[in-house]
């Protein structure tokens, strides 16, 4: 399969399964300028060899079918095409791709759960397809743990009528290296809900996207991050709306601390010419805690067409406010304690939209963690 | 019994000099008025004393009970037993009244109160200045009306029972129901120990409901004249006009 580009938008050029189409980066790209492509360890130059592992457990609800396949199932790239170089590299090497199927109707009964769990030195790269036959729902957790330097592609099919409900932890040893894709695809008046954690990791690089094949599709993703001394973490959104009456929403939240902790969130929305009546939000924060941290955060609206029913966009980078901090010292609260209640309370809208009581808790007790550092 | 000492203080923002030297002295028992129009220093004073970071103190001293006020940080003041009801109480986003209240309590009064004694505190408090109960689910300030943020002021003001209490301009945005539901918290306070209040107000209709024991004039970052409660009947006849012409 060859390059295929979509030249209208220049927010999304290209897309090929084929490693040679991708020029290595050089950091000058715009995709690639805010990632420190030294520490990606040779995932997007070809010079990481796949002799690590990330080994897969899957925890699934009964309605769920859990299959390990080879290369050449055909159920492997047909909602998404790599994007980019390591995207590619991770698509021509990952041996064995783990795919879930939730049958037409069928509503999960639990929790699906696929813990991915670092086994320390070398590469590793790997693919998933999780795939909602029409009107099946369900929900699913990625639990990204240990160490690693790990690229890989995950393609959300979300069917007909179908909800797909879907919280990645990337909560990785210290010194892990994580670039990844999800990918959504989107059918007739289906939902698709992304709860994005990122705490762990040296870097981490993950890019969500979303695209709607019939009108009626409805994304919501939601991400926190909370980044530390020496961290990058980086979550570049792409919603390609190109079909009419879809929606979409898309709000992060980050908090940084310590020197040169650096976080980037890009935020591209294309509303193509045929996507009339397309309803989109997008929104990112960024908390700064202290002197030497950086947040870049840039949103991308591009709207090719004269009839939406609603896109905008907001993008902030600030400190604690003085005046909050005083406001809670003045009743006698303690500087720290001050400091804990308003960066809850900042990060309390987003954790709310958790649903699973345990995730929520696991992400409330990981931000605790944090601000206790 | 309790004292709270402002002498001679100094005190600019952003590098301007807006408290030209203020003294006064607030004992426990006594209602203090402080009056003058407006851009005067009144919540200048307010937050100096309560240590807020944008206000440089240049010169004087504030001590309660002889304890030096200045060289403790806000939370320490608090705790010490001061308390300012601010103009513009702020809003704080994802931060829950009974959260905050819970914690502030804790903090003022050294050890966490039993959770079913302090529901139940919290729950009078609130039913005595008519605060729905809903209320405490509410974030910080986020929403309120301007008559919600000034009864929550005074609710926090019953729950941490300081020994002085400072209030900016209670009574401003108030209607008159409003008021008066503020006024009686203020007269609980007043009633329920040894307290010390300084009352700072543009206007004389809050002094109506709230006695005070003296009323000291603010004009240009200082006191300009001092009396008893009749000086506040005079203001409300003659405004703050003569003061003005004074200092120009
Ligand atoms: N944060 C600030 N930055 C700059 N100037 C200020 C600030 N706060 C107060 N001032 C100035 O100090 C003077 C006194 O203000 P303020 O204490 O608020 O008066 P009052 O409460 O009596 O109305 C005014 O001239 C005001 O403009
Ligand atoms: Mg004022």
């Amino acid at each position: 399969m060859g390059l295929e580009t979509k030249p209208l938008s220049t927010l999304h050029e290209k897309s090929s399964f084929d490693l040679a189409d991708f020029e290595v980066p050089t950091g000058r790209e715009e995709e690639w300028r805010f990632t420190p492509l030294p520490r990606l360890r040779g995932l997007h130059n070809g010079k990481a060899p796949a002799s690590g592992h990330v080994v897969v457990e899957v925890d699934a609800a009964p309605e769920v079918t859990v299959e390990t396949v080879g290369r050449d199932d055909p159920r492997i790239g047909t909602a998404y095409v790599p994007r980019d170089r390591v995207s590619a590299q991770a698509y021509s090497a990952f041996e064995k791709a783990t795919v879930l199927t939730v049958p037409a109707q069928a509503v999960a009964s639990r929790t699906t759960t696929l813990t991915l769990r670092g086994r320390g030195q070398g590469a590793a790269y790997g693919h998933i397809v999780v795939r909602l036959e029409p009107m099946a729902e369900a929900v699913l957790v990625l639990d990204h743990r240990g160490s690693a330097v790990y690229a890989d592609n995950v393609e959300f099919v979300v069917g007909d009528g179908a909800t797909l409900k879907v919280v990645s932890l990337q909560d990785w040893d210290d010194d892990a290296v994580h670039v990844s894709h999800h990918h959504a695809q989107l059918g007739r008046d289906a939902t698709f809900r992304s709860f994005v954690v990122t705490l762990g990791g040296d870097l981490v690089r993950l890019s969500p996207s979303v695209s709607y094949t019939a009108p009626g599709g409805d994304a919501d993703l939601t991400g926190l991050y909370f980044v530390d001394a020496g961290q990058h973490l980086e979550h570049r959104l792409l919603v390609d709306h190109s079909v009419p009456n879809c929606r979409s929403n898309v709000e992060y939240k980050g908090a940084l601390q310590g020197e040169d902790a650096h976080a980037v969130w890009i935020g591209d929305v294309i509303i193509r010419v045929e996507a009339e009546g397309t309803d989109t939000y997008e929104y990112n924060r960024n908390l700064i805690l202290t002197d030497g941290a950086r947040a870049d955060s840039v949103p991308n609206l591009e709207i090719l067409t004269g009839e939406v029913a609603g896109a905008g966009h907001a993008s902030a980078s600030g400190r604690l406010d003085d005046e909050h901090i005083f406001y809670l010292q003045a009743r006698g609260i303690p500087y720290d304690e001050a400091r804990r209640l308003v960066i809850r309370g900042f990060f309390a809208q987003v954790i709310e939209k958790i649903e699973i009581e345990e995730i929520r808790q696991r992400v409330l007790a990981a931000v605790e963690a944090e601000l206790e550092k | 019994m309790s004292t709270l000492e402002i002498r001679d203080l100094h005190v600019s923002v952003a590098d301007k000099a807006i408290l030209t030297g203020v003294n006064l002295t607030v004992r426990s028992g006594q209602t203090h008025a402080i009056m003058g129009p407006n851009g005067s220093g009144k919540s200048t004073l307010a937050y100096a004393i309560a240590g807020h970071p944008k206000y440089t103190v240049t010169g004087g001293e504030v001590l309660l009970d002889g304890e030096d006020l200045l060289s403790m940080s806000v939370d320490e003041r608090a705790r010490a037993g001061l308390f300012l009801a601010m103009q513009y109480p702020v809003e704080v986003p994802g931060v829950s009244v009974s959260n905050f209240l819970r914690s502030a309590v804790t903090a003022v009064r050294g050890e966490a109160p039993k959770l079913r004694e302090f529901t139940k505190e919290l729950k009078t408090g609130m039913d005595n200045l008519s605060i729905d109960a809903a209320f405490a689910q509410r974030n910080l300030n986020e929403g309120f009306s301007g008559g919600e943020k000034k009864r929550h002021e005074i609710l926090q003001l019953e729950l941490l029972k300081p020994k002085i209490a400072v209030l900016d301009e209670t009574d401003s945005g108030l209607d008159v129901d409003a008021l008066r539901v503020v006024s009686e918290g203020i007269n609980r306070f007043r009633g329920s120990g040894d307290t010390g209040v300084l009352l700072i107000t543009h206007y004389t209709r809050i002094l109506r409901y709230v006695k005070p024991d003296f009323v000291h004039v603010f004009a240009g970052g200082r006191i300009v004249e001092e009396g008893g409660p009749e000086l506040a009947d005079r203001l409300e006849a003659e405004g703050y006009e003569r003061y003005a012409k004074a200092l120009a």
